[in-house]
């Protein structure tokens, strides 16, 4: 039965919720197949996760492989494809709990980087899982900076092949999944040297362990690279390469070459990498960062709902900690986030599409444009993604910290997504060079892609609010994030050339700048997702109350996001001290109506328990008896082998003897 | 050797290193006996064992036993009594870890000291002290945490035999969290609502033997046992314990104070004051432990990113060193300043602290509302911000810092549980709140305040004239932390009337207390922060003066001024919003914590070395003292448990016969 205080949430909805999760899905249809898929995975014991929590690295690790093995039967079993459209909820039913997924890298980068000959030769091998593949471009010494890795492949013209060595400790290939114990093959990124003349990064593709027994390769060290906040289900590898040959064919030659005889061929264009990479980015945000969050907020307002402390007022029953204002105010603005960079990714998958279909007819003009905003999005909603899942964790006190609510997974997971695929400062400078570069050319006439126009439209006014209800209308606080963005981005221009005038070299100015240009890069990105969140809203039907709600959740972003940062808007009087004070009464005033409706605006995100795995977030709210019946489950109540040993001789008297 | 980065680093220093871990030490002398204990433990072979990070919980739990036992034995064969001294000797032997006899040597025994009668002390201290009676202390249950009279647990009186009768009545009343609880304790001081002739008294402590001793096993009526996994606290077992009509002498309760007679007369106690002391002490170590554990990530970050070479700055130039990037200065070194901070926050705490413990015992408790207040906001405050700090540090070091062997994760979960436990960080503000707005309706009543919120008292001067309260620009000098100082009190001043006044609209509006008061709960926060704010600004600036060392004093200095610009930076809006300060002075402000960033680069190491953590106790290959990171990650990595075998058992359960099917 569900629990009263979480039922009566439910029969107050301003909403209808059903309608909410389709408007998520984009169209009931999606639903249904996104439940059906749910279904399948979740009835099936071999993907149950109930014991993640008790699970060793080495149980954690197995337990992902057999689901990655079963996982093939089961897709043959329900008839689904890669390229169905089951396909990409597989892995949200799975929560991300099984191994190979670099697997699928493996194989996108020999489609992407490979010749014709290289995919007919070695994607149906991949496909079948004769081998199993992993993609090694970071090292222990190098990451974010590509060309300063320092594994080398030297061609040998003699044999034919290419010689590939590790010469130091920190050229030593670290982190790659799947290769510390599963993969058989993986793509390594090394210098080309041919005839002593160093040609950059190029990828090959090198066999690590043996088809028939797994045993390393000759010439070949590997291993896991040990326990991580998280991951513990992924074998993170480091690989040791010592005069390792491989055939020249070995090298993916969709772009560059080497012929027999050691002669370099550059073919086609290279811009294409630059839009894998924004693939990535763009395509981590649904399942890898936004759903932990809605993770998150489903389980720490169900919770808040469930939970009562103290007494509002006294004689009455103690208050559920939900309706405390503080309480709201960490975990609703964290709510409004997860419901505006959902819209925020909508936007981006579009404008990829629309990008993508550019790039077909050979058209890359909005190649830089996608990928500063899929840099910076990347970078900003990470970023805020994994403040929202620790202050959802955190506001669940106590029982929080306890893995059984699920929330420390969670959390552990969502921040790796702020390193990979890009470091979040590194990606917000990118996003930043485009803005100046766009903000130059704005302002000299030049035509800029649309979602910069905004900044040749420089406007001095002031933010024309005269009381507190003048900040729930869209274009009033759209405009004052646009004036923020504005202003940071010139003035970081401004500086900029400042210094480069008064002599100070380009590169040591562009160090200078750089706390104020990323700044820059996030007023940019705050800006546009406010206003896609509005312009969103603006579409919504009507009916069913849901524009009401979003309108709400649009609100409050927004407000939310000038209370906590009122520097950005006062520092030159565009909103004055007066208004701050209007901004800080409609936010708090919001975070009441908006109550009401929590526990449905997370009901909407439709995650079944089994996706939550947790306690405190469960359907029912049944929070208390399954914390004591789960806690009973756990290893440590199976037997303590530490009392024979050393707690009895400790309680058998043996200090009073000193 | 050293690697070569760190050691120009050290030789570019422009002080002495000791000589500002003699200031965080409180004296060269106290700086010696902490590395003779160090070294004490560190090369006892009693205490060595394989890196935690491959063990499993229980095997956590197991060393940690064994470790915690040998500790108590050897404290005593060392004479070590000193409070201090052993916190430095458990730090060291857990290397800052929480360990199972925490809750018996921390509350059990110091609970029996302070509120067993001595007939109950003759009974249950030395066992207790002998470890053969090993206790915990169990207060929070499964519902009630925070509202301590929300605790459900019974202890009933039954006159007839002279017993208590235990009764865990709902799902809920089950005792939940206690450390020590789950496997090690044979006794609990047990947290009860007691009821006798048929009323009930409120919450009193119970003395409540769990399992048999001899075999351990949960006496009849108890149902004990561990809590489960958590985010950290591996070595700790958190318990449950439910009781079913489980009885207890009538001398089992702790009457020092509150009494029930045998025929079940209750006797109230005198004053239920004193318990303050214990939570303000408390709640000051947490302030210390913020500073540790801040200090312990940067001082891995700092090193790494000093060691670390990424990417090019200048073209053509080799790699430069990760700390040489603004960005990566601009996140680490305010936390660097803000570690030192806190070290003289916790220490300023602590004196005071035992200046009015003493007084306390003569009888005054006039300082004491203060104090209780001031801590309450300070512990949320510094734990805030320095589990924020831990995470920022660990980013800093980019993929590395996601590895265990980073040592920053568990620091991290390690320290996160703080922000909760003895007293919920919102709860603890609002509390600090309470007594603020208490003190500005003194003022506005015309009486005069004193302590750290006697800025208040000018509130009332400025009201004769017509204008806004702090409408008044400060004239800044940037360069200077006192006039800094003013600019922080003004906005706490300012922060604390707006919270007031709009605590008084909703009361004008709405009338009940309680509404009023959570409909200004945000407000108030933010009030208390500032307030926390300030104290630690004006006592980071107070210390300076004390620094007699010309090289330290203006590295401190330094350190002051960009703890206080940063945190101007971070809140211009309240500046500005106040008139303390003008757009013309935020822009100064931004710029100068941008060159202070600049200046405090060559003495980062410096001062990272400074807090003179060993290695065995930092537990972290990226923040060794040699900066040799990479060739220690893959030593590491080597043991790991995935690798304990070249090839995986998985090969053949599941890779193997995949293969072959497809």
């Amino acid at each position: 039965s569900v629990n009263p205080d979480l039922a009566s949430e439910r029969q107050t909805a301003s909403f209808c919720v059903e309608k909410l999760t389709a408007l998520l899905d984009g169209g009931t249809e999606q639903t249904r197949i996104r439940r059906a898929v749910v279904e399948a995975i979740q009835s099936d014991p071999v993907f149950s996760r109930e014991n993640q929590y008790f699970q060793t690295q080495n149980e954690r690790y197995e337990a992902a492989v057999r689901k990655a093995v079963h996982l093939q039967k089961k897709m043959h079993e329900m008839g689904w494809t890669e390229n169905g459209p089951e396909y990409k909820y597989i892995y949200r039913a799975l929560s991300g709990d099984v191994a190979f997924l670099l697997h699928r890298v493996f194989m996108r980068s020999i489609s992407v980087l490979g010749s014709d000959k290289q995919i007919a030769k070695w994607i149906p091998l991949a496909t079948q899982h004769k081998l199993i593949g992993s993609y090694a471009q970071t090292e222990l010494g190098h990451g974010t900076y590509l060309q300063g890795l320092e594994t080398t492949a030297v061609f040998d013209t003699a044999t034919q092949e290419f010689i590939l060595n590790t010469p130091k400790i920190s050229a030593m290939k670290w982190w790659p999944g799947d290769m510390g114990r599963s993969a058989t093959h993986t793509v390594v990124f090394a210098q080309l040297y041919i005839h002593g003349k160093c040609y950059g990064i190029h990828p090959f593709i090198v066999q690590i362990r043996s088809l028939q027994d797994h045993s390393l390769c000759p010439g070949i060290t590997a291993g896991d690279i040990g326990p991580k906040m998280n991951f513990e289900h992924i074998d993170n590898g480091y690989l040791l390469l010592k005069n390792v040959r491989i055939p020249r064919e070995n090298m993916l030659s969709k772009f560059c070459e080497v012929r027999p005889d050691g002669t370099y061929v550059r073919q086609g264009s290279q811009q294409i990498n630059y839009f894998t990479m924004t693939t990535v980015r763009i395509s981590l945000i649904s399942d890898e960062v936004l759903t932990p969050l809605m993770k998150a907020c489903t389980i720490a307002i169900r919770y808040s709902a469930v939970r009562r402390q103290s007494k509002l007022k006294p004689g009455e029953q103690e208050a559920k900690i939900l309706d405390y204002q503080t309480q709201q105010e960490k975990l609703l603005p964290q709510l409004a986030a997860a419901y505006a960079f959902h819209f925020v990714n909508d936007y981006l998958q579009e404008l990829f599409n629309r990008g993508y279909g550019e790039i077909q007819r050979k058209n890359f003009d909005m190649l830089p444009e996608l990928h500063a905003l899929s840099s910076g999005f990347k970078a900003v909603i990470t970023q805020q993604c994994t403040a929202g899942v620790e202050i959802c964790l955190r506001a669940c006190g106590g029982h929080g910290y306890s893995l059984l609510s699920g929330l420390p997974s969670l959390y552990t997971k969502i921040i790796a997504s702020c390193i990979y695929e890009g470091e979040n400062t590194i990606l917000l400078l990118q996003t930043a060079r485009f803005l100046l570069k766009c903000f130059m050319a704005a302002n000299a006439g030049q035509p800029v892609p649309p979602s910069v126009t905004y900044l040749a439209a420089v406007k001095h006014g002031k933010c024309p609010a005269k009381n507190k209800l003048d900040f729930l209308s869209p274009d009033i606080y759209t405009e004052a994030y646009q004036h923020v963005a504005v202003r940071l981005t010139s003035s970081a221009a401004a500086k900029l050339q400042d210094l480069i005038q008064s002599g100070v070299k380009k590169h040591d100015a562009w160090n200078q700048c750089t706390v104020q240009l990323v700044q820059a890069a996030k007023a940019h990105c705050h800006y546009i997702a406010v206003k896609n969140f509005a312009e969103t809203v603006e579409k919504l039907e009507t009916k069913a109350g849901i524009q009401k709600i979003m309108k709400h959740l649009c609100d409050l972003f927004a407000l939310h996001g000038i209370f906590s940062n009122t520097g950005a808007f006062l520092h030159d009087g565009y909103i004055s001290a007066a208004q701050i004070d209007m901004v800080t009464a409609s936010y708090l005033d919001l975070l009441a109506v908006i109550r009401k409706d929590a526990v449905p605006l997370v009901d909407a995100f439709d995650f079944t328990d089994k996706s939550l795995n947790s306690a405190l977030g469960s359907y029912d709210g049944q929070v208390y008896q399954r914390l004591y019946e789960w806690a009973q489950k756990s290893p440590t109540n199976q037997m303590n082998p530490a009392y024979e040993r050393y707690l009895k001789p400790l309680l058998h008297n043996t200090l009073s003897k000193l | 050797s050293v690697n070569a980065d760190l050691r120009r680093e050290r030789a570019a220093a422009t002080f002495q290193p000791e000589l500002l871990t003699h200031i965080l030490d409180g004296g060269a002398e106290r700086t010696r006996r902490r590395k003779e204990i160090e070294a004490l433990v560190l090369n006892d072979p009693d205490f060595q064992h394989e890196d935690l990070n491959f063990l499993s919980r229980s095997q956590r739990y197991e060393q940690a036993i064994r470790k915690s036992s040998l500790m108590v034995m050897k404290l005593r064969e060392y004479g070590i009594a000193d409070p201090e001294e052993i916190y430095w000797f458990k730090s060291f032997v857990h290397r800052g870890r929480p360990e199972p006899l925490d809750l018996h040597l921390g509350m059990f025994l110091p609970t029996l000291l302070t509120q067993a009668t001595p007939e109950q002390q003759d009974r249950f201290f030395m066992p207790a002290w002998n470890l053969e009676i090993v206790g915990t202390y169990a207060q929070t249950e499964m519902g009630h945490g925070t509202h301590l009279r929300g605790l459900e647990t019974t202890a009933t009186y039954d006159p007839s035999t002279q017993e208590f009768i235990l009764n865990s009545p709902t799902v809920t009343s089950i005792k939940w969290w206690p450390g020590g609880l789950g496997k090690t304790s044979n006794h609990a001081i047990v947290l009860a609502q007691l009821y006798t002739q048929g009323e009930c008294k409120g919450l009193h402590a119970f003395i409540v033997p769990i399992r048999q001793l001899g075999t351990h096993e949960p006496l009849p009526g108890i149902t004990v046992g561990d809590i489960g996994p958590k985010f950290g606290y591996d070595e700790m077992d958190n318990g449950y314990l439910k009781m079913d009509n489980f009885r207890i002498p009538r001398e089992n309760m702790l009457m020092k104070y509150a009494q029930v007679e045998p025929d079940g007369t209750y006797v109230k106690p005198v004053s239920d004051k004193l318990t303050y002391g214990t939570m303000v002490f408390i709640r000051s170590l947490i302030v210390g432990d913020s500073a540790r554990s801040l200090s312990r990530a940067c001082t891995i970050a700092i090193r790494y990113s000093a060691v670390r070479h990424q990417s090019e700055l200048k073209p053509g130039e080799p790699e430069p060193q990760i700390l040489d990037y603004q960005t990566q200065q601009y996140k680490l070194f305010p936390l660097l300043a803000t570690a030192y901070a806190f070290h003289f926050v916790g220490a300023y705490i602590k004196d005071t602290y035992q200046r009015v413990s003493g007084d306390i015992s003569t009888g005054d408790l006039s300082e004491l509302p203060e104090l209780h207040a001031l801590t309450a906001g300070l512990k949320a405050f510094t734990s805030w911000t320095a589990n924020a700090g831990i995470e920022e540090c660990r980013m800093a070091c980019g993929g590395h810092g996601y590895s265990r062997c980073s040592g920053i994760p568990d620091i991290y979960v390690t320290f996160t549980p703080s922000c909760t436990y003895e007293g919920e960080n919102t709860v603890m503000m609002l509390q600090t709140a309470r007594f603020l707005i208490k003190s500005y309706s003194q003022v506005t009543s015309g009486q005069q305040v004193t302590g750290m919120v006697s800025y208040l008292n000018e509130l009332s001067r400025q009201r004769i004239q017509p204008q806004h309260v702090a409408a008044r620009t400060v004239t800044m000098r940037i360069n200077d932390p006192t006039s800094l100082v003013e600019a922080y009190k003004s906005r706490a001043a300012r922060l604390v009337e707006s919270a007031a006044k709009n605590l008084q609209a909703e009361l004008n509006h709405r009338k009940s207390k309680e509404d009023a008061w959570n409909r200004t709960s945000v407000d108030l926060v933010r009030a208390s922060e500032a307030h926390c704010h300030y104290v630690v600004v004006k006592l980071f600036t107070a210390k300076l003066a004390e620094v007699s060392d010309a090289a330290v004093h203006a590295v401190l200095t330094n350190l002051c001024l960009l703890y206080a610009l940063f945190g101007i930076s971070r809140n211009a809006g309240d500046f500005l919003q106040a008139g303390i300060l003008t757009s013309a002075q935020i822009s100064q402000v931004n710029q100068h914590v941008k060159e202070l960033l600049a200046v405090i680069r060559p003495n980062a190491v410096a001062l990272v070395d400074s807090f003179d953590f060993h290695d065995v106790h930092l537990g972290s290959v990226l923040g060794r003292y040699d900066g040799n990171v990479y060739e220690n990650m893959f030593e590491w990595a080597k043991k790991s448990p995935l690798n304990k075998t070249q090839v995986h058992e998985s090969f053949h359960k599941h890779l193997k016969p995949m293969q072959a099917k497809l």
